[in-house]
């Protein structure tokens, strides 16, 4: 499988802010968050389409999103994630003594992970928080 | 049927007064002026939320009564030697307030969410000051309107339209029609693209070459916006001119751009992926500007440099005032995250990140923010209030955050909430509950109240009050 090394950028988007306000557990917030927005070109290198999944991996965790094509690139090596649980799973906890954790230009790799799935927010927490069932 | 006018919305930063709502059966039917999340909000607040007080009972939440979970409550944080109290940012200032007293009383850390947010650049405005101004100002007089590493368009819709490009000021116009043309071309690039496509079947890719100059608009004597971002956003599909700026080199731009104002020669080609013939074009377009404001983004506090970043744009903006009228200002997210900070500091002397551990307040980020003391797995109780850290925090430290007894304050059912010990579900200040906030640019306004909570669901003022009462008995008993 082909692998990219990547600087990871989190941050709001319209979707995601409307989503939040739909609620965490809505099926809208979940669509906005757990996707991965990657360069044309870089798609194409990594032989992924659109909603193919994803595994996204830093020196923190790693976690699988669904690849989405940029609307506005080009952004070659630039990947954007929505802030959410899902992006958490793989942020940098180190503040440099700022109290602010690094939560964009990551060094990350991404790589296509078809036969794995993107985990419901209910596994999510019951995988990394021990909370409810899944 | 009853129309409310004049409401604030409790969302973003840009703290929006001109919502109206219309109101049928103490039921909001329909939002007008509102952006994509604020009518999300006034519309589903109720349909993802908290009606009764839950209490953790052998690993589930059960429903309990408002006393005793607030008897709960009130004994995690009295048996507590050094707890959290975090969020603020979406609640009003008077809850903030009796936050405050609590942190003091049960001599914990009070933290808001300045500390994942603009936190960096309040310690920068700490070293080197700001030239700041009211919103209203640079809607009237701003002909130069920079967003770096910002993203208006997504974060705060109505930032543009309200107070810079698209708002019609006393001098300065809108510049609507400007960004209408500008459109049309986007999008008829955008239908070639896909008939190319299409035609060919396959993915025409097309890089667009490096401009070597500026647009004649940006020379035109009217009012102008230049982003400057990572990637393209859907603002800097707005803007005059797009600088693309390499990731984690927002610093060395700024510096450079600095030297150029200083009339000082850059010795090398390009800077952060720029050319220096670029910088030096917009450098005179700064330079010759009668008012520009710098608005900033998360883009410079949470990449490499962080508060540095800050620096850099805090000195542009001085060096800049040597030569025009040049403000900056931080684009806050939430609604009252200014006023976080605000209430943090008339109270303790600080604006976030306040230990309370010595009996006296202490602030020194990085040490007493709140990751950091959750990284080192400090904090042996939390209360939150009006946030999701669980859902925002790096894993490792929302990790450590759970795994201790959890109080949260909410009326949404959040990720937080879900992992809790206690939950109590509170009115939604703005729409539920009446309060005051802050807008980014320090102006207070009042948080209206449209609606009635329903009767299980108390303001975040009562909940807090209700739990610092019992806290004081608590801890009166023991002495």
């Amino acid at each position: 499988m082909p692998k990219l090394k990547v600087s990871l950028l989190t941050g709001r988007t319209i979707d995601q802010g409307k989503g939040k306000e739909m609620g965490k557990l809505s099926k809208e917030y979940l669509e906005s968050v757990v996707i991965c927005q990657i360069d044309p070109h870089d798609m194409i290198f990594l032989g992924v389409k659109e909603s193919t999944n994803v595994k996204v991996t830093t020196d923190f965790g790693s976690v699988v999103l669904k690849a989405v094509k940029s609307a506005r690139a080009p952004h070659p090596k630039v990947v954007f994630v929505p802030y959410g649980p899902w992006a958490s799973l793989v942020m940098n906890p180190k503040t440099h003594g700022t109290g602010m954790p690094s939560l964009k230009g990551i060094p990350a790799e991404i790589e296509p992970a078809p036969d794995e799935k993107v985990l419901s927010l209910q596994n999510l927490l019951y995988k990394f928080y021990k909370e409810g069932r899944p | 049927m009853t129309v409310i006018t004049g409401v604030t919305c409790p969302v973003c930063g840009t703290f929006c007064d001109d919502i109206e709502l219309v109101v049928k059966d103490n039921v909001i039917i329909d939002v007008r002026k509102a952006c994509a999340m604020g009518a999300a909000k006034f519309l589903n607040y109720a349909t993802h939320r908290n009606l009764k007080p839950l209490v953790r009972k052998n690993g589930e939440l059960v429903e309990a009564s408002m006393d005793e979970a607030v008897r709960r409550a009130a004994k995690i944080l009295a048996d507590a030697t050094y707890p959290i109290l975090y969020g603020w940012s979406n609640t009003s200032c008077e809850a903030i307030r009796v936050g405050l007293e609590l942190a003091e009383e049960v001599g914990g850390v009070i933290d808001n969410t300045s500390t994942i947010c603009h936190g960096p650049s309040i310690l920068s405005v700490q070293d080197v000051g700001i030239a700041s101004c009211t919103l209203g100002q640079l809607r009237h007089r701003a002909d130069l309107v920079f967003y770096w590493a910002s993203n208006p368009w997504d974060s705060h819709p109505r930032h543009i339209e309200r107070y810079t490009m698209f708002s019609e000021g006393r001098f300065q116009k809108s510049a609507w029609r400007g960004y209408l043309s500008r459109l049309r071309a986007v999008l008829s690039r955008k239908r070639l693209l896909r008939a190319a496509n299409l035609l060919l079947r396959r993915d025409v890719l097309v890089t667009p070459e490096i401009e070597r100059h500026l647009p004649y608009s940006m020379f035109q004597k009217k009012r102008k916006m230049v982003v400057v971002d990572v990637r393209k956003t859907r603002t800097a599909e707005a803007a005059d001119y797009f600088l693309q700026v390499e990731p984690n080199k927002d610093y060395e731009l700024l510096q450079a751009f600095r030297m150029l104002v200083r009339d000082e020669e850059l010795d090398v080609d390009e800077v952060a992926g720029i050319p220096v013939e670029i910088l030096e074009e917009v450098a005179d377009v700064m330079v010759g500007c009668e008012l520009g404001i710098f608005f900033f983004g998360l883009g410079l506090t949470m990449s490499e440099g962080k508060l540095r970043n800050v620096d850099a744009a805090l000195n542009l903006t001085r060096d800049l005032n040597q030569r025009t009228k040049f403000l900056i200002m931080p684009m806050r997210g939430h609604f009252n995250v200014t006023g976080a900070d605000v209430v943090f500091t008339w109270q303790t002397g600080y604006p976030y990140a306040v230990d309370f551990s010595r009996g006296y307040p202490r602030y020194n980020p990085g040490e007493t923010s709140v990751i950091d003391i959750l990284h080192r797995d400090e904090a042996d109780a939390s209360l939150i209030v009006a946030s999701d850290p669980v859902a925002h925090f790096p894993r490792m430290a929302a990790q450590n955050l759970v795994k201790n007894p959890l109080i949260a304050i909410d009326p949404e059912v959040t990720p937080t909430t879900l992992t809790a010990d206690v939950v109590f579900p509170s009115a939604f200040v703005g729409i539920e509950a009446e309060g005051t906030a802050y807008r980014m640019d320090h102006v207070p306004l009042p948080l209206k109240k449209i609606v009635e909570p329903p009767k299980t669901c108390l303001p975040d003022k009562e909940i807090l009050q209700r739990i610092l009462h019992k806290v004081r008995k608590l801890r009166r008993n023991e002495t």
